[in-house]
């Protein structure tokens, strides 16, 4: 136990030194592109990653509740419009400030998510799959064709990232740094939240919504509640995203993007938290370098995350997991690992009743009901 | 959904008519006959999925494979009748194919086989994106159904193509009913819907009927990517476009129904083309508030039945 929980809080130093430091030895390129990229990417796939693991709710729209952020942010604070491919703007922007833009995109990010947990939530595993894609490509399809409001195909140009005390978040290192912090900030807070009171029930819901109903729960108020918090996490990759871009067109939340977060949290692990960034790490180096190789990135994209559902359902993370299990289970038959023994052996079977607390573990083994093993 | 209509809307506007009842008439036109397509797209996704509780996201894939395929063969025989068959045909033993090799090894994990499907949707189009390219293809379809047909009412005109769609969906429709209400497959598989268990206990081999109505669903899939490819035209795009119009089709409408289906793609249709006509900005959300509502009132669709 302890031997597991020093390697594992040794792993993630080290990670945090990584990406602390990163901007100090990275290129722009590769700070900006690689870096900030994942991170926001990694964001939006962590909302999926936490309604599918804690939820058992496998959102596609999840994409489309960015759109709604970016596209809100866009039109509360950007002051020059800048058109998008070809059409001129039809749509009259507000020059607020940038927080307001911030907080508008988050509370309709949020409205929204709300409005399609109310809709979706009476539905289980594929049919709220096949109901929250559907909502999604709404989204998508009124952004195509609204020209009042939202411009349509062109979408809506000149979102900029804040300017803080002289620090312009523009930048690729602040605007890394940025990233990293909400980032940390979500990714502890939804790993608090999920070892709540809170988080306990709606992994309850998840596991057996009618035994949850019959000790006095509510499921669908849970739900709905975790899917608005997930919206909300969307949101704020959506804010990030559309201060990336510097612009939101409908072909920022299409059925390619929407897809492409799933594939993300998927190889990543779609029940692990640190598999939506690691998923979104993968994703952004396949993009960026694959597509120096071979024009058929989208293959190897598509190829990977088919050869990760059909072989390891729980992602990189759970191949690596599996494979540090093998290297403990290989150490512990050594025979010159015998002082150990007996020590590692009393862990094992207490192990899960002290990570049952913790929520983790029983991500992990319901994942054989979110996917399916 | 809008690709669908623009073709129409510019036949629309050549027909001599300004007429509001006329131009009503043309636009309820329009929405049976978009809907008689997405009945035919969606009827094969339906039936899959009704018998096998398999999710298929690559049967807009399939719907776009078909097409370009049925175009090829339609481009190299000249005969379009030709690139009909051959592409449903292909498209059947693709799908076995596909069933066999991806869907069987994992077969009752519904999550798990939609997230296959995906995964093969997204391969089949950046290599159909690679073989085809971006353009847009178009067919023609034999002078027979191709022109124009008057209707004999206002003086009115509409694409014979679009009339023939009609009448294909109405005869695959009630071919497809007649199978699984007359025949002896029929019965077998309305039993399988019901209980799957007990069907291959009385000896019947389940996974004979699964390839099968898998074939089925594909086929009608290449078949109808033809079908719309000739009704307005193939290009990358198309099939994540049909793929949603099937899933809100039979969302509304009631997974595994094939009478749901058939009402779920005429109201789909039909709100889409009013839609345009009169409220261009926001037929979306008109389909929206439809989907809420269907859900609100009955989760599992107007002909669903509970899961």
């Amino acid at each position: 136990m302890t031997s597991r929980l020093a390697l594992a809080t040794a792993i993630r130093i080290v990670v945090a030194l990584v990406l602390v430091t990163f901007p100090l030895f990275g290129s722009d390129f590769q700070v900006i592109q690689i870096g900030a990229q994942s991170l926001f990417l990694g964001i939006v796939a962590l909302s999926l990653a936490f309604l599918a693991g804690y939820g058992g709710m496998v959102s596609l729209a999840q994409t489309a509740i960015y759109g709604v952020a970016g596209y809100a942010f866009g039109i509360l604070a950007v002051s020059h419009p800048s058109p998008g491919l070809g059409v001129g703007p039809l749509v009259v922007t507000q020059a607020y400030p940038w927080w307001v833009g911030a907080i508008g995109g988050l509370a309709a990010a949020t409205v929204v998510a709300f409005l399609f947990g109310l809709i979706s939530v009476r539905t289980r595993g594929i049919y709220f799959l096949m109901i929250t894609l559907a909502l999604g490509m709404i989204v998508y399809n009124f952004a195509e064709e609204n020209y009042t409001i939202l411009n349509g195909h062109g979408g809506i140009g000149g979102e900029q990232a804040p300017r803080l005390a002289g620090i312009s978040f523009g930048d690729p290192r602040p605007f890394y740094y940025l990233c990293l912090v909400v980032a940390a900030l979500l990714y502890l807070g939804l790993t608090y939240l999920v070892r709540s009171p809170f988080g306990l029930a709606l992994q309850g819901v998840r596991d057996n919504a009618r035994r949850m109903r019959a000790l006095g729960y509510w499921p669908e108020a849970h739900r709905i509640a975790a899917f608005t918090l997930g919206g909300f996490v969307a949101g704020v990759g959506g804010i990030l995203g559309v201060w990336y871009y510097q612009t939101i067109s409908p072909g920022s939340i299409d059925l390619t993007r929407t897809i492409d977060i799933l594939i993300i949290a998927v190889v990543g692990g779609l029940i692990y938290f640190e598999g939506a960034f690691l998923g979104a790490l993968i994703f952004v180096l396949v993009n960026n370098f694959a597509s120096s190789y071979t024009d058929r990135y989208n293959t190897v994209i598509g190829l990977t995350f088919l050869l990760i559902v059909l072989f390891s359902p729980n992602g990189i993370v759970g191949l690596g997991q599996g494979a540090l299990r093998l290297a403990r289970a290989a150490l512990r038959r050594r025979p010159g690992a015998g002082g150990r023994q007996p020590q590692d052996a009393a862990a094992g079977p207490a192990a899960p009743a002290g990570r049952a607390g913790t929520g983790a573990l029983s991500a992990e083994e319901s994942s054989d009901k979110i996917i399916g093993v | 959904m809008e690709g669908a209509v623009t073709a129409v809307l510019l036949a629309a506007t050549h027909l001599p008519s300004s007429d509001d009842v006329a131009s009503f008439l043309l636009n309820t036109l329009n929405g049976l006959t978009a809907g008689a397509l997405y009945f035919l797209v969606a009827a094969g996704f339906t039936l899959i999925f009704g018998l096998m509780r398999v999710t298929n996201m690559a049967h807009g894939s399939l719907y776009l494979f078909g097409g370009y395929l049925g175009w090829s063969i339609a481009d190299s025989t000249g005969n379009w009748w030709l690139g009909v068959v051959g592409a449903a045909l292909a498209m059947g033993v693709v799908g076995v194919l596909m069933q066999q090799v991806f869907l069987r090894p994992i077969q009752g994990q519904d999550l798990r086989e939609a997230l296959v499907t995906i995964g093969l949707s997204v391969v089949a189009a950046d290599l159909l994106l690679a073989h085809y390219g971006g353009l847009t293809y178009n067919f023609t379809p034999p002078d027979a159904i191709n022109g124009a047909t008057d209707l004999h009412l206002l003086g009115l005109f509409y694409p014979t193509f679009r009339l023939f769609i009609l009448g294909l969906a109405v005869a695959i429709g009630v071919l497809l009913w007649l199978m699984l209400n007359r025949t002896r497959l029929g019965i077998i598989v309305r039993a399988a819907i019901d209980d799957r268990a007990m069907v291959s206990a009385l000896g019947i081999n389940i996974q004979v009927i699964f390839a099968l109505l898998f074939a089925l669903g594909a086929l009608l899939a290449g078949l109808a990517g033809v079908a719309g490819g000739s009704f307005t035209s193939l290009a990358p795009g198309e099939d994540g476009h049909y793929l949603l119009a099937s899933l809100i089709v039979v969302i509304i409408g009631g997974m595994g129904s094939l009478e749901g289906t058939a009402i779920g793609a005429l109201i789909v249709g039909l709100v889409e083309q009013y839609g345009l006509a009169y409220a261009p900005s926001y037929a979306e959300i008109i389909i929206f508030a439809i989907m809420v509502i269907v859900l609100a009132l009955r989760p599992q669709g107007l002909l669903g039945r509970p899961a």
